[in-house]
């Protein structure tokens, strides 16, 4: 009929029949840029938290000799604080996948703009990124949990896996409210301010490392409203096999509450963005 | 394909679009054509589901935008003003991924791909880098991906702006073929050869509203003379000549630097001019085209 289609059957381009349905369109996207930057990923990905480890829980901790009653019941500093920096880790891709991407999907190459032209919408948009937040931080975290149970920090293998399958909603408890963040700020000089005034002193101050009631009951009380330290001691007490159900109902209540809002309030935001 | 009655968009006491009503026939080439800011990007985003209409009634496919957005969607190409390629991704991966949106099968999209890069002349460009690209051929990728789900209708904003002239006959060229393949093609412009190359039928449009309608010819006889004589003189010199000449044209255009009188007889203007005595710089005679319409249109002669 014509010659720029005239070959091969025709199906019908549709609209998604559902939210997830939209979402898996995106799949073939994410994977491709997947394919486009993994090379750079695996240093920030995978050797930066060795490093950390290395050098704060091996050779730093080797200095420290506290009482396992101080440390939340773990034997060693290296056990106390290889969950911190696992939950820390979860957070951190959520932070570099939603900040600066973000910004660059909307405002410097408008490939959102792009994506809302096809039969996709906002809500799509949203569930295809954050899934691909949280499967890549559940990657990540996985291959860091790996090589720490190979420093025996681990009391059970169950406790193991719940602690790994705790680091995708803590992903996605920082990539909703970062992704609304990046979807409502004008430039990207903001971003400066969430790194140095968010993510660095969360990763700092949360029961990373050091118990947070060496903080004193008053920043102990701020340290308790991060929602890193709702990661960090739900993740601690899952390897450590401590577990107290109250907290870790709070724990979880206070990530999927936090998720939940800010991934509805980024729909509506991107949607806002888009559509005028 | 698409009706508008109606149809209004304001962006709070700024009214974009005052009221137009639109009607577009399968298989033709529509042009929207007026300044930047008269409606014409407005209208095209609400025909493209992604600006609710503030009032009026907007049809497209038969469906309201409104409720069947992402059906409509799924049949409309849109070539948008700016481009909003993935620059990180080389020209087929912009296309594959595309494709994919639509709901279209893995193997399929791929053979749509080769055919589209064929049909765009981009086959010995598929993995480059989008940002290697020329605008010219930026555009043409934007036009390929914008075909993937094979559209009856491909709406296209601003197709050529800051594209130089032989690129731009590229586009055109293809643009062409389309529309004779039959897709319906629905475009605005600020360029009037571009309208008059490629429009069956035009609007133009000016602070919001339509104010003319027709085939590119049919505007031109309605609103213009058979031909202009265009005189050159000194600077500064156009208005205080214009009374001296204005008797010898249907009508007279002065713009800062020539004088348009409009006339079916454009060399006998001109040797009327110069029997007066006036020597012009310089002189032309040319036919009428959509631009004078234009001016006539929504320029001076509304003040006059």
């Amino acid at each position: 009929m014509t010659d720029y289609a005239d070959a091969g059957p025709a199906t019908a381009p549709t609209a998604p029949s559902g939210l997830v349905a939209g979402a898996l369109r995106m799949g073939d996207y994410w994977l491709t840029v997947l394919a486009r930057t993994w090379k750079g990923g695996v240093i920030t990905t995978f050797v930066t938290p060795f490093f950390y480890v290395l050098a704060l829980g091996v050779l730093l901790g080797g200095f420290v000799d506290a009482d396992p009653a101080t440390l939340e019941g773990a034997s060693t500093y290296l056990a106390f604080v290889a969950p911190g920096m696992v939950a820390a880790h979860a957070m951190t891709i959520a932070f570099a996948d939603l900040t600066y991407p973000v910004m660059g999907m909307l405002k410097w190459q408008r490939i959102y703009y792009s994506m809302i032209a096809s039969p996709l919408a906002p809500s799509h948009i949203v569930l295809a990124q954050l899934g691909w937040v949280v499967l890549r931080a559940l990657f990540a975290c996985g291959v860091f949990l790996l090589v720490l149970a190979a420093f025996g920090v681990f009391e059970s293998v169950w406790g193991v896996l719940a602690a790994w399958l705790v680091q995708g909603l803590v992903a996605l408890a920082f990539a909703t409210p970062v992704m609304l963040f990046s979807l409502s700020i004008k430039g990207e000089e903001s971003f400066a301010l969430i790194f140095r005034l968010g993510m660095i002193p969360l990763t700092l101050f949360s029961g990373t490392f050091f118990p947070i009631g060496n903080l004193g009951p008053v920043l102990e009380a701020v340290a308790m409203a991060s929602p890193l330290w709702h990661g960090v001691d739900l993740t601690r007490m899952l390897t450590l096999g401590e577990l107290d159900w109250g907290p870790v109902a709070i724990h979880l209540a206070y990530l999927g509450i936090l998720a939940a809002v800010c991934w509805w309030l980024a729909i509506r935001k991107l949607a806002e963005r888009l559509v005028s | 394909m698409i009706s508008a009655r109606g149809l209004r968009k304001s962006f709070g006491d700024f009214e974009a679009v005052r009221g137009i009503d639109v009607s577009v026939r399968p298989g033709v080439a529509f042009g929207f054509l007026g300044p930047n800011g008269a409606g014409k990007s407005s209208t095209m985003r609400m025909i493209c589901c992604v600006s609710p209409p503030s009032d009026g009634e907007l049809r497209v496919f038969g469906m309201d935008p409104g409720k069947d957005g992402p059906k409509i969607k799924a049949r409309l190409g849109v070539c948008p003003q700016e481009d909003t390629l993935d620059v990180e991704l080389n020209v087929y991966d912009n296309l594959y991924v595309y494709g994919r949106y639509f709901g279209l099968p893995r193997a399929e999209v791929k053979g749509r791909i080769e055919e589209l890069l064929d049909f765009v002349q981009l086959t010995e460009k598929a993995k480059a880098k989008v940002d290697d690209l020329s605008g010219g051929m930026k555009r043409r990728l934007t036009i390929a991906r914008s075909l993937i789900n094979r559209p009856e209708i491909l709406v296209l904003d601003e197709p050529t702006t800051g594209l130089d002239p032989q690129a731009r006959h590229v586009i055109w060229d293809r643009l062409f073929r389309l529309k004779q393949a039959g897709v319906t093609l629905l475009l605005t412009t600020h360029y009037m050869d571009e309208a008059e190359q490629l429009c069956d039928e035009l609007v133009v449009m000016d602070q919001g509203r339509i104010v003319a309608h027709g085939t590119p010819l049919g505007l031109i006889q309605e609103h213009s003379t058979r031909e202009v004589a265009e005189l050159r003189f000194g600077v500064g010199e156009h208005e205080a000549l214009a009374a001296k000449v204005e008797d010898l044209a249907e009508r007279i255009e002065v713009l800062p630097d020539r004088l348009l009188l409009y006339s079916d007889n454009g060399e006998a203007v001109i040797e009327a001019v110069h029997s007066r005595d006036l020597a012009p710089v310089a002189t032309l005679v040319r036919r009428s085209s959509l631009e004078d319409v234009f001016l006539h249109l929504t320029g001076r002669t509304l003040v006059d």
